[in-house]
């Protein structure tokens, strides 16, 4: 077959366009990116061994964070007991670790469901608009503009204190944050010509938008995810601090800061709330890392 | 003997423009206001104007990638038989969707960028039918071979691509599912000048392989005279002259097309005739003016164009059909 010129034409381009050695994935990248941010990178760090600490607790701790020893109460910090014990004998490091399962798995777990919900919902409707996405964005600002201090104490006085319900009620105020931020990804995306073409197809509509676009709305989410996370840990501390959060007898990270309502603790036993402190203040400090790690070597203005 | 393809009749695309606190509707912005075209099989129908007069929403309004407000949109199969698009439900679009495809014009959002080509292809094949992996794999990647692209590309993600193979990667799903008719929006706008040229001959080269039918769309009108059989020109929503392409250029009888021609470079200095210089810009489409849309700006307008809107009229130029919407021509009307 002899070669029109149009192809050989076409040849030489190629074989420029092969010259250029193809940038490396986008991927790797954006991994590159993120590894060359060091607050970031120690942020993850630190939180790895925190979280790992916390869910190997019974291997790292030879004593049971609820057992009560009333030969060794408020004992300071000692080569026995790291952060010394409490006002019933219990390590309180043992009680950190431990507590850190319960706080990490709230923290984590709230803000990774509120962005399911609120992903699975703003993703739709974002794409769909019309009545859905006006319904939807209602819906959301009420539960955002509800004082989230109301809600706990409403759902304490009604059901009791429960692990169960400072997650659902973390939830209900959370998803209103990720849906408006999927939302307004996929109202940009949406006009993107990709869309418009699988649109051309007649592709349905869960096709479209959450299997074609959601992965390329993930990033900020991913970035809102972790800074949730360390909301939320805050705010069970806080309010488990207030005696309104996870039942008293669940260590959590807010419930061992509890015991600094005592003035007498808090002036004299200062191992007791201290230490805890100070992991709560961190690991929240890393995730914040993380979070603008993520930010940075996600944004695509960015991206050189 | 030529065959339809399309029949436009009266097709109208309104969006509607909110505002306030209440999202009230405040107007309508008449991006395609009235439009009958006929489309041939085999032809390459040029569809010239500024931007922002409604070129790409007529465009998608044939594929209904935005619901035309107004009017049919018919298309007429091989075998004679005529369906109105408009009317269908959905899932009874999916024949047509096979048949009617359209290239973007901007390379860059054209492609997805977290999937592989292959990875955002595939759906499309999958949904008509076909099965197997291979099979699919073996479209594409004979498809990527007849745009001069190399089967392997893909499996490569879209930013390792240039603008120029981006678009060619934008023709193979286009052809994919072997369309009849693909709507070219722009289709090479957004490429250097040198690949332009490769990537408009590919098309014109595809067309005559797989028996293809172009909307070829563009603002350019120098670009048109050579690719097109026809051609539209379009202004507020409106077509305002459609003829042979030649006698679009000799033969020129809408001043606004006179305007639009009298703007191409010419190289050839003896050739260069009078650059008629539109003033303003293109008028909202939210209010267009009254009378003919085009006679705030017309160097011919008259007392009657701001009071009466010109209608598409047919004339005969060279022995062919020409249509215009312009009170001054004085040519005998054919009917
Ligand atoms: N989804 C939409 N909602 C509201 N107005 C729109 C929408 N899409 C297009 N328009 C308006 O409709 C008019 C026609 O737009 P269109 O994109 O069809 O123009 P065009 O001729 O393709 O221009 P260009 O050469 O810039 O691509 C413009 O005024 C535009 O602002
Ligand atoms: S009708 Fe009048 S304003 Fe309109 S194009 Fe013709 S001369 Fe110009
Ligand atoms: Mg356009």
């Amino acid at each position: 077959m002899a070669k029109s010129s149009l192809d050989k034409k076409f040849d030489q381009i190629r074989k420029r366009e092969e010259e250029k050695t193809f940038s490396t994935k986008k991927r790797s990248r954006i991994v590159n990116k993120f590894l060359n941010n060091r607050l970031a990178v120690l942020g993850l760090i630190i939180f790895t061994i925190i979280i790992l600490a916390s869910i190997f607790a019974p291997l790292l701790s030879p004593y049971d964070p609820m057992r009560v020893d009333l030969r060794s109460m408020r004992q300071p910090p000692s080569f026995d007991h790291w952060f010394g014990t409490d006002s019933t004998g219990r390590d309180v490091f043992t009680r950190v670790l431990f507590g850190g399962r319960v706080s990490i798995f709230i923290g984590l777990g709230s803000a990774i469901l509120s962005a399911v919900v609120g992903i699975a919902v703003g993703c739709y409707a974002g794409y769909k608009g019309g009545w859905i996405d006006v319904i939807a964005l209602r819906i959301s600002e009420i539960f955002m503009s509800f004082p989230q201090i109301i809600l706990v104490l409403l759902l304490v006085s009604i059901t009791g204190q429960s692990l169960f319900n400072l997650m659902a009620i973390f939830i209900l105020t959370g998803w209103g944050g990720m849906y408006r931020l999927a939302r307004a990804r996929m109202l940009s995306l949406r006009e993107e010509e990709y869309v418009q073409a699988l649109r051309s197809f007649g592709l349905s509509t869960f096709t479209i938008c959450y299997k074609h676009m959601l992965p390329n709305a993930l990033s900020p989410i991913m970035v809102n995810i972790t800074l949730s996370t360390a909301m939320f840990i805050l705010t069970e501390a806080g309010l488990s601090f207030l005696g309104l959060g996870v039942p008293l007898n669940i260590p959590t990270w807010g419930n061992i800061l509890n015991v600094a309502q005592d003035i007498l603790i808090l002036q004299n036993y200062w191992w007791m709330w201290g230490p805890v402190g100070i992991v709560i203040s961190v690991f929240v400090l890393c995730v914040n890392f993380i979070g603008d790690g993520l930010r940075d070597s996600t944004d695509p203005s960015q991206q050189g | 003997m030529k065959k339809e393809i399309l029949k436009l009749r009266g097709v109208k695309v309104h969006f509607p423009v909110q505002a306030g606190v209440f999202n009230r509707i405040v107007g309508h912005v008449l991006a395609v206001d009235g439009v009958d075209l006929d489309i041939f099989r085999g032809e390459v129908l040029g569809l010239a104007g500024e931007s922002g007069c409604g070129k790409t929403t007529l465009g998608k309004a044939i594929l209904r990638l935005v619901e035309p407000t107004d009017g049919e949109v018919k298309y007429i199969s091989q075998d004679d038989n005529e369906t109105e698009l408009t009317s269908l439900e959905k899932k009874d679009m999916d024949p047509f969707r096979k048949k009617l495809q359209i290239v973007f014009q901007d390379p860059h959002s054209s492609l997805n960028p977290s999937f592989t080509i292959f990875g955002s292809l595939q759906d499309p094949l999958k949904k008509f039918g076909i099965k197997s992996k291979e099979e699919r794999r073996k479209i594409i990647g004979d498809l990527l071979e007849a745009v001069n692209m190399r089967r392997e590309y893909m499996d490569r993600y879209p930013h390792e691509f240039s603008g120029g193979q981006r678009q060619r990667i934008g023709i193979v799903r286009a052809l994919c599912l072997e369309p009849e008719l693909i709507v070219c929006d722009e289709a090479v706008s957004a490429l250097d000048v040198s690949i332009q040229a490769q990537v408009l001959k590919l098309l014109m080269q595809l067309k005559k392989e797989k028996n293809l039918t172009y909307l070829f769309i563009t603002h350019d009108l120098s670009v048109t005279e050579y690719l097109c059989d026809r051609i539209a020109v379009m202004y507020l929503g409106r077509i305002v002259e459609l003829c042979d392409s030649e006698d679009l250029y000799n033969n020129t009888l809408h001043p606004y097309s006179e305007a639009l021609i009298s703007a191409i470079p010419v190289a050839d200095l003896d050739k260069q005739t009078k650059r008629i210089v539109l003033e303003g810009d293109v008028p909202s489409p939210v209010n267009p003016p009254k009378g003919c849309p085009f006679h705030p700006r017309c160097p011919k307008a008259t007392d009657i164009c701001k009071t009466e809107v010109p209608t598409l009229k047919k004339y005969s130029t060279n022995g062919n059909e020409h249509y215009a919407s312009c009170h001054l021509i004085d040519l005998p009307e054919i009917s």
